[in-house]
């Protein structure tokens, strides 16, 4: 039994599960269950953005050409980039190349952290120009000013949950980033790897429909 | 049963396809198409977000298990969608009762 356990922990194999299938189905399992409550949680994000959008259209119009669209086509490329370089990290994860496996981690952190300072600087041009609902909210464009402020309160509420999971999964690149310098990974054990590349990408999704949601329902009326 | 190894080349042209498809989605946003914009937004976002469950995320390759479990996600979501809208659409269907 001891002797055993021994080749378990040397494989990664943890002692409940019958064999490294067995974990890895397991694992993928878990994470998907989880992103599913990921999807009624922002689900219901959006449920507030269709009610709302649908009884002011044209404020939201209004509203949404003034963001900035370049900086979210731009923030969506990067978003887009860190996805493949992830997918990469899993790739060589599975073939046991750790040093293109730790690079690619490396990558899609720093490309995390682009999205994340990008948002910071679109989130300052907002509070200059006075447009952070509920502090003293100004708005002289057209639409009714407090439609224009319900379309902030939504535009807040889902890039800031967005952001906190770009925050979230940096941490969560930065333990597996340890992990693989450690040489935990190998061919037979790198579920960590692809489990958390599961939520990376996820967030990468959110971020695909926040994009046009948010930025560009106006875009055919500012010109 | 040996792991399915997504090949790199594989990713890249997802990649490629995710990349002409966000052009595609900022494009479509200048032209004025009415209520169609949208729909247009929208199913560009669903089909993006499709390329990346399937071959990122590897569902593609992945146990029926797993297909319940995306699938029941999303049939969930549809269904506080569908209800909700369901009220909201149908309440002026109904005529206001007057009160005292």
């Amino acid at each position: 039994m001891a002797e055993s356990h021994t080749t378990h922990a040397h494989t990664g194999l943890a002692h409940h599960f019958d064999n490294m299938e067995q974990q890895k189905e397991a694992g993928t399992l878990g994470m998907w269950a989880f992103l599913v409550t990921e999807v009624m949680f922002f689900g219901g994000l959006f449920m507030a953005y269709i009610l709302y959008r649908a009884s002011y259209p044209d404020a939201f119009a209004s509203a949404s050409s003034h963001l900035n669209w370049k900086l979210g086509a731009a923030n969506t490329v990067v978003l887009i980039v860190s996805s493949l370089t992830m997918a990469l990290a899993v790739y060589y994860s599975q073939i046991g190349n750790r040093k293109l496996l730790m690079a690619m981690l490396v990558l899609t952190m720093i490309l995390g952290a682009t999205f994340l300072v990008v948002k910071a600087f679109e989130y300052n041009d907002k509070y200059v120009h006075h447009l952070i609902p509920g502090f003293g909210f100004q708005w002289d464009g057209a639409g009714n000013p407090q439609n224009v402020q319900m379309f902030y309160w939504i535009y807040f509420a889902m890039t800031g949950v967005h952001a906190l999971h770009m925050i979230v999964g940096l941490g969560i690149m930065a333990v597996i980033l340890y992990m693989a310098k450690r040489g935990r990974f190998t061919p037979e054990y790198h579920s960590p790897v692809e489990i958390s590349g599961l939520y990376w990408h996820f967030v990468d999704i959110v971020w695909i429909f926040l994009f046009p949601l948010l930025y560009l329902i106006g875009a055919h009326e500012s010109h | 049963m040996a792991e399915h190894i997504v090949p790199i080349k594989t990713y890249v042209i997802i990649f490629l396809a995710l990349m002409v498809l966000t052009v595609v989605t900022v494009l479509a946003a200048t032209v004025d198409l009415g209520a169609f914009n949208t729909l247009v937004a929208l199913s560009i976002a669903v089909l993006k977000a499709t390329l990346v469950v399937l071959y990122f995320m590897h569902v593609r390759y992945s146990s029926r298990l797993t297909w319940v479990f995306v699938v029941a996600g999303l049939f969930w979501f549809g269904i506080m969608i569908a209800f909700t809208l369901s009220d909201y659409v149908s309440r002026p269907w109904i005529p206001v009762v007057s009160g005292q």
